[in-house]
């Protein structure tokens, strides 16, 4: 069994409205500390029967091809 | 002619786009279950609004994926008249048959009300006929309305006429207040570069007749067929 992680944020130059309605909730409770904040999404993906080697090749095209938007979002794999 | 309405799981405008072809405007129509690959027969088809597949992971991201689509993209090449309404235009840019991406409204909320859009190309299957500054009132029924391009892109969309409808106010000018969902440069549709396929956020089938309080949108759907007449 493979486990991998993804990461999908939106790139830095889209603005993020859900982002910036967290942190304007984060500054009325007080942390004023806090700078920015920024949604994004996280997949844990299993796989089985697939080499490690492979693993990172197949779980970055699901990424690039169905977890993430490119239009809008970037992606990072990690892979156990 | 006959005009195909793709149903997804959880669309919820099929019925009403159905209704606005054959009822309305007297043309014959049917619907495409998302799993039937064959559009035999149809000479427009119509991608409806809701929310398909739940819109999980993004809208539009899963319906993609679906059989029809491919039969779709092939007939969209072709040449056939291919409109996105809502969801429809969500999943037309996911499936790369429509530039730019959605994201969440600018105020975070689902909005449900009427908007004026002008209509900016009247080149397009779906404008074809509506003089370019004309505003129609239709509803819009959205959370991820954002129209998004990065900028350099969003110049060639414009130099290259592809911007169809931009949200004004009644008097048909632009207000940063009438983008209600913060689209860039006021979007509210597009068409691709050959312009025989169109999505837009607003939903003509619901302001199609006068019981609804607008009949504007039956405009699109007329220039939608007279395209078909022509061809």
């Amino acid at each position: 069994m493979t486990r991998a992680r993804v990461y999908v944020t939106l790139k830095k130059s889209v603005f993020d409205p859900q982002g910036k309605t967290i942190h304007d909730a984060l500054t009325s409770l007080g942390y004023s500390g806090v700078t920015d904040v920024r949604q994004g999404k996280f997949f844990e993906v299993s796989l089985d029967g697939v080499p490690a080697d492979q693993a990172r090749q197949t779980v970055e095209e699901i990424a690039r091809k169905v977890l993430a938007n490119p239009v809008i979002e970037s992606y990072r794999v990690e892979v156990e | 002619m006959k005009v195909g309405v793709v149903v997804f799981p959880g669309s919820n405008c099929d019925h009403d786009a159905y209704h606005a072809v054959k009822h309305v405007c007297g043309q014959e129509a049917r619907f495409v279950w998302h799993k039937d690959a064959d559009l035999s027969g149809l000479d427009a088809i119509i991608l409806p609004g809701g929310f398909s597949y739940g819109d999980y992971l993004r809208t539009g991201a899963i319906a993609r994926f679906s059989p029809v689509m491919g039969a779709v993209k092939e007939f969209a090449a072709q040449g056939g008249p291919v409109l996105g309404i809502c969801n429809g235009f969500q999943i037309l840019q996911e499936a790369d048959l429509l530039p730019g991406a959605m994201l969440r409204n600018r105020t975070v909320k689902f909005l449900s009300q009427p908007v004026h859009v002008r209509v900016e190309r009247d080149d397009t299957i779906a404008t074809a006929g509506v003089p370019v500054g004309t505003v129609l009132t239709m509803p819009i029924a959205h959370g991820e309305g954002n129209f998004f391009m990065p900028d350099p892109e969003l110049d060639r969309l414009e130099a290259a006429g592809q911007v169809v409808f931009r949200y004004v106010d009644a008097a048909g000018r632009l207000d940063d207040a009438a983008n209600v969902n913060g689209s860039a440069r006021a979007i509210a549709g597009v068409c691709n570069s050959s312009r025989n396929v169109v999505g837009l956020m607003p939903h003509p089938e619901r302001a199609s007749e006068g019981e609804l309080g607008s009949a504007d949108g039956r405009r699109i759907f007329e220039a939608l067929i007279g395209s078909l007449v022509r061809a």
